[in-house]
């Protein structure tokens, strides 16, 4: 059983007070389609990177939403820009651009 | 001589308008494209969300029909004309009709499902959409597979052809997941060993007791919901269908075989619609479907004065809120005929 | 006499002019790598050389494409390169036979009329050696500001000249096109005012020009005539200067491309010296702005191959506008140069490459079951299903034993990596994937997607035959292993970008469609056909603007009155699918649906004539 005692744990929660957003808006100002996300899942199902590994691309939304940054830095490591999610994107989200963004971003912020 | 209108499309929109603008003592010409009176409402078998038949409703609104509403039918329109006081609509055949007023109703087509090629309806024969399986319980017969097979698993596709920039249609049509869920539970009521998955994105319950029919279905039949929504399909060997999807809630990508697949294809304007708007030099709205002058207000009345909107020519609507705006179209429709 | 002071001009600037060229040349000879300097060198003395200057005649004398896309335009070129090269032969010509000497000072040739005032005049004079020289230069010259009239003409009703849009200039190119201007009409005046002057010495447009002048200025003695041989000088001093810094530096660099190419020497991966040969050899014509969809449906109009060269040439090259390209090939295609600008562009987007993607250590590298033949679906395959049932029914029909390599785990081919410009990260995969396709011991690759078809003829070195399913149909039908019954009407075929401009296979799909339809052919099809707005190439636009594209592209199809669409590209298929009011079909659909006795019907709702 997981001990949760009276050790110092760190905080699972995400502080949304903490969380870095500056990432976001700068990403919204590149990619703004990502804001037509409806986190429906048709991008993680389809994607090839996702098949092999725990990549889900839909999440690279909601990170970055959530300004789960250094999360999100490792997670796109892993997209093939392959095209296909964006081919089966229904809210037609430019998903290559916005993965490409976020390493743009990521790489002039050195976050 | 007392004043007249024309009703273009004789679905329940139509047929309801026609009854309620008689019934008021107006002359009333019903236009409709098909063989029959109806509309979709022919189609289908038990309706969400009393299962109550298809039927009883059709009989409901054919006795409405009294002797001051004439009912063509096999109708084709080349063109409508207007002058300031009347319309002619001008028939194939060279026919001028008259009349004071014009109301269409002129409703909407299903989603062609096979537009969405990756979910393989049309390739794969295990494919089907939601409208084909209503056929299935309106013949009564047993849910088969392409293999004469009882399945042993369906999956439901919420969403098919709605919310989807690339089905070229971005909008809900709203009735789909309830539809989902009746036609689930019906499966379980006829066979109840089969296992049924329905995959959605949000479960759209906006009406009066549709949430209870989305509980009865977990509670009661066991049916399950994954959340996500299909990317792509294939077909296994055995052709049944093998389907991919993520479990949005596990963050998981999953794939599921299924034995048969219904599609809940969504609404779009019919293209009927868009030829006789483009008559009348209405301008259909971001979405394809017709707009009436103020959404709250003046909501059958258009741009063109004399003219008229009502049903699922303005959106998905269910069949309640269809009949309701019917008659609401029909006073609208009197008032401006007595102005 | 034989100088006068103000030749200077003329003459420094040429020999400023000589110079740079002769260092650029050296500096892009050297500049090339150790097998290309010995590629070029072997081809000065080759049949290439020959080959070459044909072609220079040809293309950057009178510039036969031009011709081809519009004879005015075509006209207009070829009078400012034809004529004025004429105009230097000739005039070398005529100068020597009046100096006597073999060799004379380079600008003699230019003013002679300024210090040889020839009396002769007979009554055939064409018939004399000096006469016919007399009379062609004028004739030449003539032809050159006939040439000019319409150069002016082009800048205000660029429309008449076939084109649409006309590029925007720099200032040294406003500096140098004036002067360029400037020269022919100042030379006229010149020796126009010369001949009137004297009396004789003119040619047969010159003399009587030059009387008439005369006649209008009878107080004017010959310094009107010394004043316009100055401007005439000047005009071409500056127009030498400025030449290496204008867009005229493409007339001296074209010939270098021209030998290089024909010699052999390529485009690498990283920018050559050969890419620095085709960036100076752009001549800013603009013809690849009209043909790019971003502009035509789109009015982007500043990220084009002429503005995108200029950015290299200025050293000044910004993401935005190498990445806004659908990579389609079109304008690469259409250049009168012949420049490459996808390679160019390619090239220039490396430098734009994201360091850290991505991680493919996950690739799974297991090796497969044997097979004579694989077939490799490819991604954007699998969101079309009706291709791959279609496809497997064709290897069944025609009893192949074939392994679907990409059947359950996708493995992206790397060319959509790779044209974002992470070339090192594509290696990684398509060593990967090779070692796959290797383990297979397969003969035979055949693949449904242009995209992946192309990565693998281009970059995969395969030592195994790899076909696109149009080129493999073809072959099927022709060993009469697929028996076909079905006719269908009206069809028009899309070529894929990546399969026609890309790799060049235009025929063997269309004679796969014209077994089983009646091919309708379109004005923009096979090299000029249009992207179907679906690209790769491309992150940086919207939806709106792929709608844009996707619409041009089907009322073009649209323009043949089909009642199918067939294409042989899942991503165009998809693509244009979205919008078109006709069913899109793959190639493979179609062939399905006309083997007699298939279950599945692709088509089935056409009209089908047997």
């Amino acid at each position: 059983m997981k001990q949760f005692g009276y050790s110092i744990n760190p905080d699972r929660q995400i502080d949304y007070d903490l969380t870095d957003k500056s990432l976001l808006s700068f990403i919204v100002s590149f990619e703004p389609s990502l804001l037509s996300c409806i986190s429906c899942g048709t991008c993680t199902a389809t994607c090839t990177a996702g098949h092999f590994t725990d990549f889900n691309i839909r999440r690279v939304h909601t990170l970055l939403r959530r300004g789960e940054i250094t999360t999100l830095k490792k997670e796109i490591q892993k997209c093939m820009l392959c095209g296909k999610c964006q081919l089966a994107c229904p809210a037609g989200v430019n998903l290559r651009n916005l993965i490409r963004s976020i390493h743009v971003a990521v790489e002039k912020f050195n976050v | 001589m007392g004043k007249s209108v024309i009703i273009i499309g004789g679905g329940i929109a139509g047929m309801e308008a026609a009854a309620r603008i008689a019934a008021m003592g107006k002359e009333v010409i019903l236009l409709e494209k098909s063989d029959q009176l109806g509309g979709h409402l022919r189609k289908w078998d038990r309706l969400f969300p009393t299962r109550r038949k298809s039927d009883e409703v059709f009989e409901y609104l054919s006795n409405g029909l009294n002797d001051k509403v004439t009912i063509r039918l096999n109708i084709k329109i080349n063109k409508i004309k207007k002058d300031d006081r009347h319309f002619f609509v001008i028939l194939e055949d060279g026919e001028s009709l008259k009349s004071d007023a014009l109301l269409l109703t002129t409703g909407y087509d299903l989603f062609e499902a096979g537009k969405k090629e990756e979910y393989g309806y049309g390739i794969y024969d295990n494919v089907i959409t939601s409208a084909d399986l209503e056929a299935m319980f309106r013949n009564s017969a047993e849910i088969k597979t392409s293999g004469n097979q009882k399945p042993r698993r369906v999956g439901f596709v919420h969403c098919v052809g709605s919310r989807d920039e690339k089905a070229g249609h971005l909008y809900c049509s709203k009735v789909c997941c309830v539809t989902g869920v009746k036609q689930a539970i019906e499966i379980k009521e006829k066979q109840p060993d089969t296992e049924i998955f329905c995959f959605y994105m949000d479960l759209r319950m906006f009406d009066r007791y549709f949430e209870d029919l989305y509980y009865e279905a977990q509670q009661k039949w066991g049916i399950q919901f994954i959340r996500g929504r299909l990317s792509e399909s294939c077909e296994n060997p055995d052709h049944s269908i093998l389907v991919k999807v993520e479990d949005t809630l596990t963050g998981r990508p999953l794939k599921m075989t299924v034995d048969l697949l219904v599609l809940l294809s969504g609404f779009v304007p019919s293209s009927d619609t868009n030829k006789l708007a483009d008559m009348l030099g209405l301008l259909p709205g971001s979405d394809g479907f017709l707009t009436p002058v103020d959404e709250h207000f003046r909501t059958n009345e258009t741009q063109v004065d004399g003219l008229f909107l009502a049903g699922t020519v303005k959106g998905p609507a269910t069949i309640e809120n269809t009949i309701t705006d019917a008659r609401s179209a029909a006073i609208s429709i009197i008032k401006y005929l007595e102005k | 006499m034989t100088f006068n002071i103000f030749v200077l001009p003329f003459s420094l600037g040429f020999i400023f002019l000589l110079l740079t060229i002769f260092f650029r040349y050296r500096k892009w000879i050297k500049a090339l790598e150790k097998e290309d300097r010995i590629r070029f060198s072997r081809g000065l003395h080759s049949r290439k050389f020959f080959l070459s200057l044909k072609e220079i005649l040809f293309e950057s004398l009178l510039h036969r494409k031009m011709f081809r896309k519009n004879p005015l335009l075509g006209y207009m070129h070829m009078t400012f390169a034809f004529g004025w090269f004429l105009l230097i032969i000739l005039g070398n010509l005529e100068s020597r036979i009046y100096s006597g000497w073999w060799i004379n000072p380079p600008y003699y040739p230019i003013f002679m009329k300024f210090f040889i005032h020839d009396k002769h005049v007979l009554p055939f004079e064409i018939f004399t050696v000096p006469g016919f020289f007399r009379f062609s230069m004028d004739l030449v010259l003539v032809v050159i500001l006939s040439g000019l009239v319409l150069a002016i003409i082009k800048r205000r009703r660029s429309r008449w000249f076939g084109i649409q849009r006309t590029t925007r200039l720099q200032l040294t190119d406003k500096v140098a096109m004036t002067c360029l201007w400037l020269i022919f009409p100042l030379r006229f005046l010149a020796e126009s005012f010369t001949s009137g002057a004297y009396g004789y010495g003119g040619g047969f447009v010159t003399q009587h020009f030059g009387n008439l002048l005369a006649i209008l200025y009878p107080f004017s003695d010959k310094s009107i005539a010394y004043g316009f041989w100055w401007f005439y000088s000047l005009s071409l001093g500056i127009f030498f200067v400025t030449l290496p810094y204008s867009r005229y530096m493409h007339i001296p660099t074209e010939l270098l491309l021209i030998l290089f190419r024909n010699f052999g020497i390529k485009h690498v991966k990283s920018f050559s010296a050969y890419a620095d040969v085709e960036v100076f050899s752009c001549s800013r014509c603009g013809v690849c702005i009209d043909v790019c969809q971003l502009a035509t449906a789109n009015s982007i109009l500043n990220i084009q191959s002429v503005y995108f060269i200029q950015s290299i040439r200025d050293r000044d090259v910004r993401a935005d506008i190498t990445m806004k390209c659908l990579l389609c090939g079109r304008c690469t295609d259409t250049c009168p140069v012949g420049i490459n600008t996808d390679s160019l562009r390619l090239i220039e987007r490396r430098n734009f490459a994201i360091n850290q993607l991505p991680v493919q250590d996950y690739i799974p590298v297991s090796i497969r079951e044997k097979a004579e033949i694989i077939y490799f679906a490819g991604c954007m395959t699998h969101l079309t299903p009706g291709i791959i049932k279609s496809m497997i029914t064709i290897f069944k029909t025609a009893d192949v034993d074939f392994l679907f390599l990409d059947e359950e785990k996708t493995i992206c081919c790397g060319r959509p990596l790779m044209i974002t410009g992470q070339e090192d990260q594509a290696a990684k995969m398509i060593g990967m994937n090779n070692h796959l396709i290797k383990t297979s011991g397969a003969k035979l690759l055949v693949t449904s997607c242009p995209i992946c078809y192309r990565i693998f003829r281009e970059e995969y070195k395969l030592d195994i035959e790899v076909l696109h399913h149009s080129q493999y149909i073809l072959q099927l039908i022709r060993k009469g292993k697929i028996p076909l019954q079905a006719y269908f009407r009206n069809v028009v075929y899309h070529d894929p970008c990546e399969l026609g401009r890309g790799s060049g296979v235009y025929m063997e799909p269309r004679e796969v469609l014209e077994k089983v339809a009646d091919v309708r052919s379109i004005i923009n099809e096979k090299n000029r056909s249009l992207c179907c707005g679906g690209s790769l190439g491309i992150l940086n636009i919207d939806r709106h603007q792929r709608d844009a594209i996707i619409h041009e592209t089907l009322k073009t199809l649209m323009s043949g009155n089909p009642e199918m669409i067939a294409t042989a590209c899942p991503l165009c298929k998809k693509t244009l699918s979205k919008h078109s009011s006709v069913m899109v079909r793959d190639i493979a659909e179609i062939v399905c649906q006309a083997i007699p006795g298939t279950k599945y019907n692709p088509v089935a709702q056409l009209t089908k004539v047997i």
